[in-house]
């Protein structure tokens, strides 16, 4: 593989968005104690009480997993971030989120693809991989991407892994149309990536396997790009935070969806050695929910959310963005977080300090993003 | 209709039933533009094979033999009324097996939901667990019924339409007390109704107490009414704003954020009963005037006439006589019967046809299926791990044994069985499902269920190569057919049902 850049961008979607004032809360707003009754996280120091961040904020208590990093200065968020269009249908939010042009459904590629083919050089089968076994509409387009589901079973064999088999298949699938593409891309992915996981399972954890869920597929990841390096983008889906009801406080529905999140990235970092160094992870959603609890102790749909930014590359251990405050003249539509900063300048952030792109094809990848303020683009020093 | 073990005079006996019950069908004249002038013994295979790609989930052999026997015309006019169609007695023998199928809403609950403290006896935590193990039959029997009937019931349009509307008013499993329902809202909801009055499909699904669990309607409830309390102390817009935009006018329908707010108002009590529950004892779903916002609402700017629960009806039938609704629905049918992206003229005619009948979705589907867009379509969709999964294994004619197996291929293409967690329900689009994952793995289900593996389809023996290629044979593509020839024998059923060809429609 090749010893050249490997600077490397991985993105959590939390479709179904989540409520990123739990998230990094703003303990020190006395409204959002007034308009969260049964919801809010108590403030730093009380107990189950929310883990300090700086003298306004503090994280959740159930990623207290993620404090190690925050200590670190390699974690940073930006808060009241999000999409300069208003819809509050995840569908069409989604769509903005990944298809990198808010209010345009027609754009068909997702950012992460265009990004891909800004990156200089030949395009191999597993510079960009799908976690799961479809590929997501941010990673959809032209450059070729490599779907893994990197469940406990995604590495085991299969018929088509049989020589025998893959000679017939091969001239079945030697045409230039997108099946047979998609054909070689899986083949190709097969053969480097499921072949480095498991040479990398027998020599890690002494046999003992990754936790279920995110925590488990994150842990294949780092085992990936640890001997994979050439891995330029990832990306994976989670859903569940549509907490409508009984979104809870420290603990419940939203803690309980948190945790493993939060595990999964500290284990993301502890596993994935050098690469570390040159990693980025976003994690986002498609908007924020309402500022005040609804009539069922849950949330509705909002607007402004909090990005989470963390890796090797990252000068954080703070939060960042321009809070817009929690009264009522100041909310959106006197209803939800506003939004300051849009979600593009936080990934423009990124794709310009840390993967190296020029102004040119930062435009060709998102169009239009609004330029960062000095006190976000120090997050990533470059 | 499609097992291979059938024997030719099963095949000639279901015939004869089929001939007795369907005089209905010959007077339903449809036009189909391209077929006119052949008469039914000349219709091509390629005309065979599109018709039963996109109105049946593939084609059997028995199939194929049966619409060049009766013509394409005649074949539409009885899918369309699946009535006049008997369903094999095996089919309604390993139907009735599925008991939990048969109970209502409330004995689902009462059998099978979590169990309550009854007269001071609390239940112990291993009890408990014992019944979230029980509860599983539920979707075991749900998804054993829907595999079944699509692959073996001769009503396929009808398993076609189950495919596309319980998507597109999706419920899942894993929310609440949906675990207990889900069978029971395929039954009673999307069924009945699939080629009937859209209507009457939005009223079921909104009134089965599985979609006011799924979208928290069932809490949704006016601040400060008599009903107002504990969980239940004010509005949640979930519903209200899902039914506007995903069941009815579309995401660009023309409604605000303050219709979604007065929708909510208006279908405040609309909800669960209590299991204990004094008012309507035996039904799961109520209207609870106590938790009623009864002030006057003006809704897609027009002042509510009724009040109470008859309220939220006239906000419904406004919403399924919208012609916003008709265009949305007409894209959806359009998009999946058609094209990824449906031609525009198509989409706008179907519209006209849903306005015109009052949402009569036979009506709509009979403008579609005599259009000249369908028939120009050919290949032109992509299958979904759903469609793949059982148009191969209807192909192939394996005996169904145990269906386990097919819902564990469909898991491991992404698509799980009655597990869509958004209501969006799960994409019919190449773009969602076409991945290198994808291809490698629906190659590695089809070596495995023609090889005969057990683990992988339940099959007893390897499948007849013969078949498919009478099936198939002059239709497959000239790349297909060369690089078949190519290929030892043993390997000549995995390459037609893994090959390009078969993973579209």
């Amino acid at each position: 593989m090749s010893n050249e850049d490997t600077s490397r961008l991985i993105v959590v979607l939390l479709r179904g968005a989540v409520d990123g004032l739990s998230v990094v809360i703003p303990y020190a707003d006395e409204a959002y104690y007034r308009e969260r009754q049964s919801i809010a996280i108590a403030p730093p120091g009380k107990p189950d009480g929310a883990l300090a961040l700086d003298g306004h904020f503090g994280l959740h208590p159930a990623l207290a997993s993620l404090l190690p990093l925050w200590s670190e200065r390699r974690l940073a968020f930006v808060h009241a971030a999000g999409s300069p269009d208003p819809t509050r249908s995840h569908f069409d939010a989604q769509l903005y989120l990944e298809n990198g042009t808010p209010g345009q459904g027609t754009t068909r590629d997702g950012w992460m693809n265009r990004l891909l083919l800004a990156l200089p050089g030949p395009r191999g089968a597993t510079d960009a991989i799908s976690i799961g076994s479809t590929v997501p509409r941010i990673l959809a387009g032209r450059a070729p991407v490599a779907t893994l589901p990197l469940g406990p079973n995604g590495a085991q064999p299969l018929p088509i892994d049989q020589p025998e088999i893959a000679n017939a298949f091969d001239r079945l699938y030697a045409g230039n149309d997108d099946l047979a593409k998609s054909y070689r891309q899986g083949r190709a992915a097969r053969a480097q990536l499921i072949g480095a996981l498991s040479k990398e399972r027998r020599i890690a954890d002494n046999g003992a396997p990754p936790p279920a869920g995110f925590p488990g597929q994150v842990t294949r990841l780092a085992q990936l790009i640890r001997r994979h390096p050439a891995v330029r983008v990832a990306a994976i889906g989670l859903g569940g935070w549509d907490t409508h009801i009984n979104q809870g406080n420290h603990n419940g529905q939203l803690a309980d969806h948190l945790r493993p999140l939060g595990e999964g990235l500290a284990a993301l970092a502890r596993g994935s050695g050098e690469a570390w160094r040159d990693t980025v992870v976003v994690v986002l959603s498609e908007f924020g929910r309402t500022f005040r609890e609804n009539g069922n102790r849950g949330t509705d749909h909002g607007h402004g959310n909090v990005i989470w930014v963390l890796g090797g590359a990252v000068d954080g251990g703070r939060v960042c963005g321009n809070w817009p405050g929690l009264a009522p003249t100041q909310l959106y539509e006197r209803r939800d977080l506003a939004v300051t900063t849009d979600f593009r300048t936080v990934l423009a952030t990124i794709l310009e300090r840390h993967m190296r792109l020029g102004d040119r094809e930062l435009e060709a990848v998102l169009p239009g993003a609004p330029p960062a303020p000095q006190n976000l683009a120090a997050i990533i020093p470059g | 209709m499609c097992r291979g073990a059938r024997g030719r005079s099963g095949f000639h006996r279901f015939f004869l039933e089929r001939f007795a019950g369907c005089a209905v069908a010959a007077a339903l004249a449809i036009a189909v533009p391209m077929l006119l002038a052949a008469g039914a013994e000349q219709v091509s295979d390629r005309v065979v094979l599109h018709l039963l790609n996109r109105l049946a989930f593939g084609p059997s052999l028995e199939e194929v033999r049966q619409v060049k026997t009766i013509g394409v015309e005649r074949y539409i006019a009885e899918q369309l009324d699946p009535d006049s169609i008997p369903e094999p007695i095996e089919l309604r023998w390993r139907l009735a097996q599925l008991e939990t199928l048969r109970l209502n809403p409330v004995q689902l609950r009462q059998l099978y939901g979590p169990l309550r403290i009854l007269r001071g006896f609390k239940p112990n935590p291993e009890l408990e667990k014992a019944q979230r193990e029980r509860v599983r039959i539920i979707l075991r029997d749900a998804s054993e019924a829907r595999v079944l009937k699509a692959l073996l019931s001769p009503r396929q349009l009808q398993e076609v339409m189950v495919d596309f509307w319980f998507n597109h008013f999706n419920v899942f499993s894993g929310k609440g007390l949906d675990d207990v329902w889900i069978g029971n809202y395929e039954q009673q909801a999307i069924r009945p109704f699939v080629l009937g009055r859209f209507r009457d499909l939005l009223f079921a699904t909104t009134k089965h107490p599985a979609m006011l669990v799924y979208l928290d309607n069932a809490l949704s409830t006016a601040p400060g009414s008599p009903g107002a309390r504990g969980r239940q102390k004010g509005l949640n817009e979930n519903f209200a704003r899902e039914v506007m935009e995903l069941h009815t006018l579309g995401a660009d329908g023309g409604y605000t954020q303050e219709d979604v707010v007065t929708l909510a108002r208006v279908l405040t009590g609309w909800g669960v009963n209590p299991p204990d529950a004094r008012v309507f004892p035996g039904h799961a779903a109520v209207f609870e005037g106590a938790r009623h916002d009864y002030s006057p609402k003006v809704f897609l700017g027009r002042p509510l006439q009724s009040s109470g629960k008859g309220e939220g009806e006239e906000a419904l039938d406004i919403l399924a006589r919208s012609p916003a609704t008709a265009r949305h629905i007409g894209f959806e049918l359009a998009q999946y019967f058609v094209a990824d992206e449906p031609p525009p003229g198509l989409v706008e005619r179907l519209a006209a046809r849903f306005v015109e009948s009052d949402g009569n979705i036979r009506e709509v589907l009979k403008t579609l299926f005599a259009s000249k867009e369908f028939w120009e379509s050919k290949g032109a969709k992509y299958k979904t791990p759903y469609q793949f999964v059982i148009s191969a294994v209807r192909a192939a004619g394996t005996p169904v044994g145990n269906v386990r197996p097919l819902i564990g291929a469909m898991d491991q293409l992404g698509m799980p069985l009655f597990g869509c967690l958004t209501p969006d329900g799960y994409k019919n689009t190449e773009d969602a499902w076409l991945s290198p994952d994808a291809t490698t793995r629906r190659i590695s289900f089809a070596t495995a269920l023609v090889g005969a593996n057990p683990k992988v389809a339940g099959a007893a023996r390897a499948v007849d190569t013969g078949r498919l290629e009478a099936i198939f044979g002059s239709s497959l593509s000239d790349a297909t057919r060369t690089a078949i020839k190519e290929s030892p024998k043993g390997l000549h059923a995995a390459l037609i049902l893994g090959s390009p060809d078969f993973m579209r429609r």
